[in-house]
């Protein structure tokens, strides 16, 4: 269960125009803006839920997914991830919950992905026998046999990705964070990622919040699905209340968009 | 532990992949410091002493203070690429694992190819031991056991600070090579070399001089005070400063995420 | 000209940006310069006689070497060259209407003179306000100025020129790392960086002054304080001459060979 509840969080960025001068103005005067990341956030996941949560660059995603992780404190507003505060007891959140950011590698580069996997069981403290099931498991579900056995470098970037998702379940979590799990993926890889999602959801029943651009994902996997927009939830609702006639997915959120000019 | 020893083990084969690279690169490490020792060596070629000590003396210095800084610098190295961890966002994916931030960040980078300026360390630490006539008894063995504990211990501080720092500002940071490149660079003379006042300064602010002055002194048998034997367990003590500045710095990261 | 000129400005604007970081490379050097220069101190005091430069002329050594760190630093290589040449890349180089060589050569030494002209006021400026011996003091006389001019500039073509040569060695190795390791710690020692070079053991001292690695900093950097004047300096300078024609002429034909292989080749 993740209930969160008025959250707030600004940053101060600094702004500089382009050019030689403006670059020797700098030197002596900064200007900085304020960001409202998340401003006055509220939702609620219930557990086994599989919710996307969709909005355009800059809107808040990444923000949300850090403070639900335990890495950004917000300023203000209450968060509850199983019963305990991410940001106040960090070990014994984590181990609760699995993250995979699409464009960042957990493995170990240049050695087999097997070892990179008995790494996190010992740094999760995975008993032996969980970890066996969970692995073979796994390895059946993603397809990952002979994989293991090969150094991440050597891999594609859709046989990486099978093997970042498993590395982020080794653990069992309760609660799976996906950020863009299928970006520059092939169509194989990311019917094969849709796939073992959805099995994962139905079987284990594994609370699953995705955030990601493409909507074919939010399609095949989301039943819920949470639009945000300059720090506000704008939309909560499933994909039919959103659209309608026959217009594709890409068609219907562009629009949503500009309807809430975001 | 065994955790530990499970990323050294992933070190150590991740290693072999590049062996060229690794034997280079250590050689590089080599010879830095063999040409700091070059300039030592024809500058002693000409003058017979400086601020008392003779040339043995000196290189006994440099070892023993060389090879607490790579000892440091191999095991620590986490903390000097920490801006790039933080950049690549290797930092997050260490906040969302249930182990000691610190303890992830000093396994995830171990730096094998140290070992080439441990080598030349030790050679110039044998050479100045054979050469410097020191009558050895258990409190002399004592204390450069300690130097080297001490020795790596305050430069592991000085590496968390620059983690630290970087949690504020990616800029400046080249400041901070004043207090470890440049530790080792002029650490290869006894502090008194440079006068009192620098002196005074890596006794009280940075305590260069507890790892390196004050128990040469003994050894060399300049000096019969017995707390310069553990002066250098003493200088450990900078490290809970250094931890609190990390501690600030991760709550900043928290805060702001970047 | 024009084009090489617009990477000046790149670069410049771009190292004002960090400020803080300009900030705290001239507070680094600063303090490098003065334990160095305490160091010398020590070395005085036990031995005057020993001594092979005045201590005035060995402070603005010092001072100039700190000031002038990016014009003559040995491991001042640029990455994206090394990598260009090593993936393959080069070849959009040869796309371009330009001599490779002559781009190379400008952009090295934009970046190098970039770099320095930002930092070396402000050391330059602190370090003549420290009391003698320890500071920086003007030039010997009007015309050690004009000679430090010409010198100094003759320096930076025999250094770029000599960084060239490496990055051209480099498409005809196996091993690029190797290669620079070498290089950069060859010319470390020899041109002074570590020592300056009077205070290398004679006999020894007169084989490196005729090296080009002498040509670089050791020329200029004691031009200005007088402690090279006469025919010993219009010798030396002579030498960076010869090592200037030679270290850009061999890169130059080491270039077209080069380009030769890559395009041969395919990289």
């Amino acid at each position: 269960m993740i209930q969160v509840s008025h959250l707030r969080k600004t940053f101060r960025v600094a702004r500089r125009g382009a050019g030689f001068s403006q670059a020797v103005k700098a030197l002596f005067h900064r200007e900085y803006e304020e960001i409202h990341a998340l401003d006055d956030l509220s939702f609620t996941i219930r557990d086994g839920e599989m919710v996307g949560y969709i909005g355009p660059n800059g809107a808040g995603k990444s923000s949300t997914i850090k403070v639900l992780s335990g890495i950004l404190t917000p300023d203000s507003g209450q968060c509850l991830v199983n019963g305990r505060t991410p940001w106040k007891d960090r070990v014994a959140h984590v181990k609760e919950i699995g993250v995979v950011f699409g464009q960042r590698t957990q493995l170990w580069w240049d050695v087999p992905v097997a070892d990179s996997f008995e790494l996190l069981k010992e740094i999760y403290t995975v008993p032996e026998k969980t970890y066996r099931e969970n692995l073979e498991e796994l390895t059946q579900l993603l397809d990952l046999g002979d994989l293991l056995r090969t150094p991440a470098r050597q891999l594609s970037l859709g046989q990486r990705m099978r093997c970042e998702i498993a590395a982020s379940l080794l653990h069992s979590p309760k609660i799976l964070f996906l950020d863009e799990p299928t970006i520059g993926l092939d169509a194989v890889s990311k019917l094969a990622v849709r796939d073992f999602i959805l099995r994962l959801n139905r079987e284990r029943g594994t609370t699953v919040l995705l955030t990601t651009h493409d909507m074919q994902d939010i399609e095949a996997l989301a039943s819920r699905v949470l639009l945000i927009g300059r720090g506000k939830i704008l939309l909560d609702g499933t994909l039919e209340d959103i659209r309608r006639g026959g217009e594709s997915i890409d068609e219907t959120v562009a629009q949503l968009y500009r309807q809430y000019d975001i | 532990m065994k955790l530990y020893g499970k990323y050294l083990s992933i070190h150590i084969r991740s290693m072999m992949q590049y062996k060229a690279s690794f034997f280079l690169t250590a050689l590089g490490q080599f010879l830095t410091s063999f040409n700091v020792f070059l300039g030592v060596f024809f500058l002693f070629q000409r003058f017979h002493s400086v601020a008392g000590f003779s040339y043995q003396e000196v290189l006994l210095c440099f070892g023993i203070m060389l090879l607490e800084f790579s000892l440091a610098e191999a095991f620590a190295r986490g903390f000097d690429t920490f801006p790039t961890m933080l950049a690549n966002g290797e930092f997050d994916r260490i906040l969302v694992r249930p182990r000691n931030e610190i303890f992830q960040v000093l396994a995830s980078k171990v730096e094998f190819t140290r070992l080439g300026r441990v080598l030349q360390a030790v050679v110039m630490f044998v050479y100045g031991i054979a050469a410097s006539h020191i009558q050895w008894d258990f409190y002399k063995i004592l204390t450069v056991v300690f130097m080297l504990l001490g020795g790596s211990l305050v430069f592991t501080g000085i590496f968390l600070i620059y983690a630290a720092i970087s949690f504020f500002t990616l800029e400046g940071l080249e400041f901070m090579n004043v207090l470890t490149d440049g530790a080792r660079e002029y650490g290869k003379y006894p502090v008194s070399v440079y006068g009192k006042r620098v002196l005074q300064f890596c006794t009280f602010v940075v305590p260069y001089a507890l790892i390196q002055y004050y128990p040469l002194l003994y050894l060399l048998g300049r000096s019969e005070n017995p707390l310069y034997i553990v002066l250098p367990l003493i200088a450990g003590v900078f490290l809970l400063p250094c931890w609190l500045l990390w501690r600030l710095g991760v709550r900043h990261y928290k805060s702001t995420g970047s | 000209m024009g084009k090489y000129l617009a990477f000046f400005r790149l670069r410049f604007s771009m190292g004002l940006q960090y400020r803080a970081a300009a900030v705290a490379g001239i507070v680094t050097q600063f303090f490098w310069g003065a334990m160095e220069l305490l160091a010398f101190r020590a070395f005085y005091d036990a031995d005057p006689a020993a001594f092979p430069m005045a201590f005035q002329a060995t402070a603005s050594y010092v001072w100039m070497q700190q000031a002038f760190l990016a014009l003559f630093g040995a491991w001042f290589f640029e990455n994206e060259i090394f990598q260009s040449i090593r993936d393959g890349s080069v070849a959009y180089e040869l796309c371009r209407p330009t001599d490779l060589y002559a781009m190379w050569f400008a952009r090295s030494a934009a970046n190098r003179v970039s770099r320095a002209v930002l930092r070396c006021v402000p050391i330059l400026l602190v370090a003549a306000f420290l009391p003698a011996p320890y500071g920086m003091t003007l030039p010997a006389s009007p015309a050690a100025l004009l000679w430090w001019l010409v010198t100094m500039a003759l320096a930076v073509t025999v250094t770029v020129g000599y960084n060239m040569l490496v990055y051209f060695i480099t498409f005809f190795t196996v091993s690029p790392n190797g290669v620079r390791i070498v290089a950069v710690s060859l010319v470390e020692l020899l041109q002074g960086a570590i020592i300056p070079l009077p205070f290398f053991p004679d006999g020894l001292r007169q084989v490196l002054e005729l090296l080009p690695f002498a040509a670089m900093q050791n020329v200029p950097l004691r031009a200005w304080s007088g402690d090279l004047a006469g025919g010993a300096l219009y010798a030396a300078a002579g030498l960076q001459v010869f090592w200037a024609l030679v270290l850009v002429g061999g890169g130059w034909l080491l270039s077209q060979k080069a380009v030769k292989k890559t395009v041969v080749q395919g990289g």
